[in-house]
């Protein structure tokens, strides 16, 4: 087990040199200059210009420049932003728990009901619960995820007034953050009504953000479990007498989790690009919003930094998802 | 899910009525974006002006509300010297400074504030002048202060003497602009003592009507009615900003009565915001301009009888209709109507595909074929630049005019747009600062900013027109210098260096029960005379 993870950990550092050029790349060669937006309509004079991209460093050659990021980085320097002059890494910490809350709440949402909709869609193969589920994950998976929020809002909040329209917690609560999750804060603050305020203003961002992941959850679930449910040894157990219920919770599904915890874990992935859009329509303030704003002002460190964090958490999990695969089938930690 | 939210709803309401005896007075504001910053200085935003130097900190003079007009502030009255170059400030005795949890101030405004106001920006040499790693001042910069102020000093603890390098009419108005805050010497050494100078830019002290409370990044700024402030004091106790990015999730905020006030509402959304007793609408004519500026020393757009039958040939009302949404006017001038000196005595050239065409011939111009240079973005002055360039191109086409539309990413376009021997045409605009004609006609159109680095997107550089521009800017006498701006218009008009398109209309939506909310011309939002009924 513990070459097993030293293994992982090795093949990190190689993905994680290469996200770093990626990411330093990546805004560079967005056309677009983030000393002349800073001016905007105005215009800057040439001289002027020159001075400020001096001062920035961006008159430097790419390479050097990278390799200056590099070496800051080494030093645990993520640099400033060129908007709010603010060190990356700090403001990074300040939102990164929002953009976690929400998705872990949507991961969990997900996860707790595609996994039970796949597995039952499966057993009962063909009929209208299949159909009618499928179908609905089909809906789900191409959701434009803009437009399906700003319905619920429309609906859910403007209409019915059930739910706030955004933010994390209704205004008239007001607490200094102790762990930035505002479920937590909002308990420990020991208000009244905070809690039920921060837990409501999670729930329309929440469904919006699991939406697709589980509708590939679901879907995922229901062909991994199709193909173990043809599998010998679910006859034979089916054959010795064994109560259907055990064959499928035991037999089946724990067999056919392999695929779908690959796809959960991937599914973080496709999260955060969900939490850039989710974010911004429910004015939560998390990195994805804050990711799309740097990269129209081209605030290139926090563009290529924040990239950088995003790359290593998706990696992480990504880690932490392979190690669970070795929890749930032996044979892979032995190889 | 109804059983659900009905004891969420009623859990709320419970805290609501419980929490109601001891809530003040709290007006809710969803604003558009996050503020860079905190300090007025290294920002150039209106939404960091409306976050910092409105609610926060006050200016030498500042804007009338609701005008361009400049009024006693900090300053309650100043002198200028006959050649128009020493400027000399009384300032208000009792101005207090605010207090936070790391400072309390130990004495009032003074001199010594206003000197260090300027010199943190204009002097490089200042301690304060970087206190934050590749801070600058780019407004100070921009309006010409470095060049413009050639000292500034203590006459005693009240008065203070600005002397300039020449007389520069416009002057008085940079002062009220927010990069002219006037901050506190002695928060800024508290704060150097004790190592931390980023607060400056975190937490701000000001004498403002309202004190800082507390910023979650992206989400909300709190802010407490300032007891001690020196003018009439706030009617709201807490003025709260929600930061909501997106247009229609505002509108949404605003009808379920989770703010009371909200900037930008999109241009579909009026007739509904009208047609909703529990709102109303606040509009006035913004004070910009959007144009569409030739190429003017690239033939045929060299010829101004050119440039004036293409002008002919674009249906500007059409425009307005289909772009706008009604939500502008045409624009004859460059500068708005709103704004002192607009000449309203000048034609417009009248819309006349015939006419044009047959202008097009007497100039010898056969085949013409132009680009249009439309921005990817939306801008106040301009909701969709692409569709105008498309009825552009429509309309061109009836005068035999070939159009190809062309865009950039938006830095791309503003660098693109001032390069050299640029061709075709491109849709701008702007957006006053500070309400003098000066920056909108000498910023856009004068020869010294048909160089690089300027904003003259015409490249027009007409001497007499410049020359009128400097005999105004050198003069303070108001009724003089509105003669010379309207001559300067009237040669604008006869040279057409642009097709002048729009000025569009600013609308705020508000809750039923906001009153004293003015809205401000240069588009600031305040809200120290905000009160709400019921």
């Amino acid at each position: 087990m513990i070459r097993f993870l030293l293994t992982k950990l090795l093949y990190l550092v190689p993905t994680f040199l290469g996200i770093t050029f990626v990411a330093f790349g990546f805004v560079r060669v967005l056309p677009g200059d983030p000393v002349l937006l800073m001016a905007g309509e105005r215009g800057l004079s040439p001289e002027r210009h020159a001075e400020l991209a001096h001062q920035l460093g961006y008159d430097k050659p790419f390479l050097m420049q990278y390799l200056d990021f590099l070496v800051r980085l080494l030093h645990g320097d993520l640099g400033n932003s060129l908007v709010t002059k603010k060190p990356v890494l700090t403001e990074f910490l300040a939102l990164f728990p929002a953009t976690m809350e929400l998705g872990i709440v949507a991961i969990l949402l997900a996860t707790l009901i595609g996994v039970p909709v796949g597995v039952l869609a499966a057993i009962k193969r063909g009929s209208w619960f299949d159909q009618v589920s499928m179908t609905a994950a089909l809906v789900g998976f191409s959701m434009p995820i803009f437009w399906w929020g700003l319905l619920l809002i429309i609906f859910f909040s403007g209409i019915l007034q059930w739910t706030p329209v955004s933010g994390r917690i209704s205004l008239m609560f007001f607490f200094p953050p102790v762990t930035g999750f505002m479920l937590i804060d909002s308990l420990l603050s020991g208000q009244k009504g905070a809690f039920a305020s921060a837990f409501s203003h999670l729930i329309l961002p929440s469904i919006v953000l699991a939406t697709i992941p589980l509708a590939v959850i679901a879907r995922q679930t229901r062909s991994a479990m199709l193909e173990v449910m043809g599998e010998d040894y679910v006859r034979t157990a089916k054959a010795k007498g064994m109560p259907y219920s055990r064959v499928v919770m035991v037999h089946a599904l724990r067999n056919a989790m392999i695929p779908v915890i690959t796809t959960i874990g991937l599914q973080i992935g496709v999260l955060m690009a969900g939490a850039i859009l989710t974010e911004t329509i429910f004015s939560w303030p998390g990195i994805g919003k804050w990711m799309i704003d740097s990269i129209s002002r081209r605030d290139y460190p926090v563009v290529q930094s924040g990239l950088l964090l995003i790359a290593a958490i998706v990696m992480i999990v990504n880690l932490i998802v392979d190690l669970t695969y070795g929890l749930i089938n032996p044979r892979i930690r032995h190889k | 899910m109804k059983l659900l939210s009905r004891s969420l709803l009623a859990v709320s309401a419970l805290a609501l009525s419980a929490a109601a005896p001891a809530m003040a007075k709290t007006f809710v504001y969803c604003s558009e974006a996050s503020p860079e910053g905190f300090d007025p200085a290294p920002y150039t935003s209106g939404t960091t002006f409306d976050a910092s130097a409105h609610p926060v900190f006050n200016g030498l003079v500042e804007f009338k509300p609701g005008t361009t007009e400049v009024e006693p502030g900090l300053a309650e009255s100043w002198d200028v010297s006959e050649d128009g170059t020493v400027y000399t400030f009384h300032l208000r005795p009792g101005a207090k400074w605010q207090s936070n949890d790391i400072f309390t101030p130990t004495r009032d405004v003074t001199a010594d504030d206003v000197i260090f106001s300027f010199e943190r920006q204009g002097d490089a040499a200042n301690p304060w002048h970087e206190y934050i790693p590749g801070i600058t001042y780019e407004y100070y910069t921009a309006m010409e202060m470095p060049e413009l102020v050639k000292s500034v000093e203590k006459v005693d603890d009240l008065t203070v003497k600005v002397t300039l390098t020449h007389s520069e009419a416009p002057f008085i108005a940079n002062l009220a602009m927010p990069f002219m805050s006037i901050v506190s010497k002695e928060y800024a050494d508290t704060l150097a003592a004790a190592g931390n100078k980023e607060d400056f830019n975190n937490k701000p002290i000001g004498t403002g009507p309202f004190k800082f409370v507390a910023y979650q990044k992206d989400a909300v700024i709190r802010y407490q009615k300032n007891a001690d402030y020196w003018g009439d004091a706030p009617k709201i106790d807490d003025l709260i900003f929600a930061i909501t990015t997106d247009a229609s999730v505002r509108l949404q905020k605003l009808k379920a009565g989770e703010c009371h006030l909200m900037p930008y509402p999109s241009p579909a959304d009026i007739e509904q915001i009208k047609a909703d007793p529990n709102l109303k609408l606040d509009e006035m004519p913004g004070l910009n301009v959007a144009y569409l500026a030739y190429n003017t020393t690239v033939a045929p757009f060299d010829k101004p009888e050119v440039r004036k039958a293409l002008n002919q040939a674009i249906n500007k009302e059409a425009i307005i209709d289909a772009v706008f949404q009604g939500a502008g006017q045409v624009a004859k001038n460059p500068i708005p109507p709103t704004m002192w000196s607009y000449n309203d005595a000048i034609v417009d050239d009248v819309y006349d595909p015939e006419a044009a065409k047959a202008a097009l011939e007497a100039a010898g111009v056969k085949d013409l074929s132009m680009e249009i240079w439309a921005m990817p973005v939306q801008r106040p002055y301009m909701p969709n630049a692409r569709r105008t360039a498309e009825l552009m191109q429509s309309d061109l086409a009836k005068v035999g005019v070939k159009a190809e539309i062309v865009s950039y990413e938006w830095g791309e376009y503003l660098k693109k747009s001032m390069e050299e021997g640029r061709k075709g045409a491109v849709i701008m605009g702007w957006t006053g600062d500070n309400g003098d004609p000066d920056n909108f006609l000498s910023v856009l159109l004068s020869c010294a900013s048909a160089q690089g680095g300027g904003a003259n997107r015409a490249f027009w550089c007409n001497q007499e027109f410049s020359d009128l521009l400097t005999q105004a800017k050198q003069n303070s006498d108001v009724e003089e210098r509105t003669k010379l701006y309207e001559q300067a218009q009237v040669i604008f008009k006869e040279q057409a260096p642009w097709d002048t398109l729009a000025h569009s209309t600013q609308f705020v939506p508000m809750r039923a029960n906001v009153t004293g909310f003015t809205m401000s011309p240069l588009g600031d939002f305040t809200f120290e005379h905000v009160d709400l009924t019921e």
